[in-house]
């Protein structure tokens, strides 16, 4: 396994050029196990992340990248080192970051349009009620939901509900968008399809974002670095890769580009190794 | 060897009435691999239910050496992807269950003998009398695969086996259930929503079409030698002609079947910013 790459520069490749949105400085995470022991997950992890950049963390089961987002998101605390967001450190959840989980989490029996507009509310109460309306029906109609804008969540196929999920984080404006294994629960067609309305929808935003995900053709599609772990206890960043793919990226297009299958292939080795 | 001729299949009565399944036509050949590769709610399960006869067909005909297939039989086996054990059975005995009724005439030592090689054979050994129940979602599909192995079918039909699970444990069930199959070279079908499961696996991958109305897309050929590896296979400008041609081929009928569903009415988003006010959201999280 390339776990030597420890050193590798991840701290901004190119200082002061483009300011670094969301920094991890020497951050560690000990969970606590019976017995009085303890289990470190992450140690000393650093990593720096530009405005407008989509990161993606791949890594096997266990490696605590669920952890490290779970962290930035604020709904896990830290043991050591800081996180800081356009340097101010985090200290809980809140509306400027947008969280995609892995199962959509929404409140089953209020609409799409209410479940969107729950945040929506909140970062611009001092919007008219019609503005939020417009907010939220405007991101519900781009991820292909115009037709169900009034079907309960419940309702909804889990492919459908993903995509609410994917509203209601970008109708937030959030500084940073965060995904927990967004499409991890969909066939890998249905997967396919997502990932194009979630392009779709960050292109004209480039909402800085940190993907965690298995899926490595994922990775390489929607990011510009692929961040990769090594297996915990105490993991940390093993090897980065940069994907100098065009955007806007069209799937077709990224297959048959000559150096996809060579970054799939970078990607695999890292973690079949 | 195993064929289906002209196969319709609905579902619902009158209004609700919906076509899955439209004038299928397949073909498995005496000792061929072959995927069927298609989007979720296409009829994929519909398809392989009709294989074993599970369900019956509306229309067509399902035959097995040619001769009409009139329900379940144990020259089929099946493998579920929920997996479908007895929980109050043990591994043992579940597997046992269905080598008695394909053997009846063996002893106990003979079936015992019998099952213990196909425990071992999805490396089971330390779990023989464990319950459905203690085990992990690979472990209880290795008991699936090896209760349709011991009953010695002549087909192996595999509704998506390795979709509930994990990428690591995914990948180490393709591998064994390669190896079992190169062994003897059953007649097996294997229904996936994975391209790559695909290729690493069959001789033979066809698309079904998005229902309703699912029809079989052409075929594509697998001409990559056995034994595939994962990381060797990335690299074969075969592999990768192939993925493309398959996935593409997928997109162009997904986004066939999404163009007529798809409403065009431009929403304008409102210039708007949001503003962060310390909420009792984030008080309440220190």
């Amino acid at each position: 396994m390339t776990t030597t790459a420890v050193n590798i520069n991840v701290i901004e490749p190119n200082p002061g050029v483009i300011p670094a949105v969301l920094e991890c400085r020497d951050l560690s995470k000990v969970y606590p196990m019976p017995k009085g022991q303890t289990y470190p997950v992450l140690e000393n992890l650093q990593l720096s992340i530009r405005q407008g950049e989509f990161i993606s963390i791949i890594g096997h089961s266990g490696c605590g990248k669920s952890t490290l987002l779970s962290m930035i998101s604020g709904l896990n605390s830290i043991s050591g080192g800081s996180i800081l967001l356009n340097g101010a450190p985090i200290k809980g959840p809140g509306p400027d970051r947008g969280v995609i989980f892995q199962s959509p989490s929404l409140l089953p029996w209020m609409s799409a349009l209410d479940n969107v507009l729950l945040g929506v509310n909140q970062v611009f109460s001092h919007e008219s009620k019609l503005t939020r309306h417009d907010i939220a029906a405007y991101y519900l109609s781009r991820v292909g939901l115009e037709d169900a804008l009034n079907k309960k969540a419940k309702d909804l196929s889990q492919g459908m509900q993903q995509r609410v999920g994917i509203a209601r984080a970008f109708a937030i404006k959030p500084a940073i968008l965060l995904l927990d294994e967004p499409f991890g629960m969909l066939d890998s067609l249905t997967r396919a399809e997502l990932q194009d309305i979630l392009l779709e929808v960050w292109n004209r935003e480039k909402i800085t974002a940190v993907m965690v995900t298995h899926d490595v053709d994922e990775a390489i599609f929607l990011s510009d670095r692929v961040i990769m772990m090594t297996s915990g206890p105490r993991a940390q960043i093993g090897d980065v890769l940069n994907i100098h793919l065009e955007r806007p990226r069209e799937r077709r297009e990224v297959l048959e580009h000559p150096d996809f299958y060579d970054y799939r292939g970078h990607l695999i080795a890292f973690l079949e190794g | 060897m195993l064929q289906l001729k002209n196969i319709h299949k609905s579902y619902g009565e009158g209004l609700q009435r919906t076509e899955v399944l439209h004038n299928i036509n397949l073909d498995l050949n005496e000792g061929e691999f072959v995927a069927i590769v298609g989007y979720s709610g296409s009829g994929k399960t519909t398809l392989v239910k009709l294989l074993a006869g599970l369900i019956a067909p509306d229309q067509g005909e399902v035959l097995f050496k040619g001769q009409k297939v009139n329900g379940p039989g144990h020259e089929r086996g099946m493998v579920f992807q929920n997996y479908s054990l007895l929980p109050w059975l043990s591994v043992f005995k579940n597997i046992d269950l269905g080598v008695a009724q394909v053997f009846p005439h063996w002893n106990k030592t003979q079936r015992e003998e019998h099952v213990m090689r196909y425990i071992h054979m999805v490396n089971l050994s330390q779990a023989i009398h464990q319950h459905p129940a203690e085990l992990s979602g690979g472990m209880r599909q290795r008991v699936a695969v090896a209760r349709a192995l011991a009953m010695e079918p002549e087909v192996l039909l595999m509704d998506e086996p390795l979709s509930a699970l994990d990428a690591l444990t995914r990948a180490k069930l393709q591998e064994e259930i390669l190896k079992i199959w190169n062994e003897n070279r059953r007649t097996a079908l294997l229904i996936t929503n994975d391209v790559d499961e695909g290729i690493l696996m069959a001789d033979r991958i066809i698309p079904l079409n998005p229902g309703p109305n699912a029809t079989l897309g052409p075929g594509f050929k697998v001409d990559i030698e056995r034994p595939r590896v994962k990381t060797q296979l990335n690299q074969m400008p075969e592999f990768k002609r192939l993925r493309n041609d398959i996935i593409e081929y997928l997109l162009d009928t997904g986004a066939e079947s999404k163009r007529n569903q798809q409403v065009v009415e431009e929403r304008l988003l409102p210039d708007a910013r949001p503003v962060l006010r310390k909420s009792a959201f984030s008080l309440a999280f220190r």
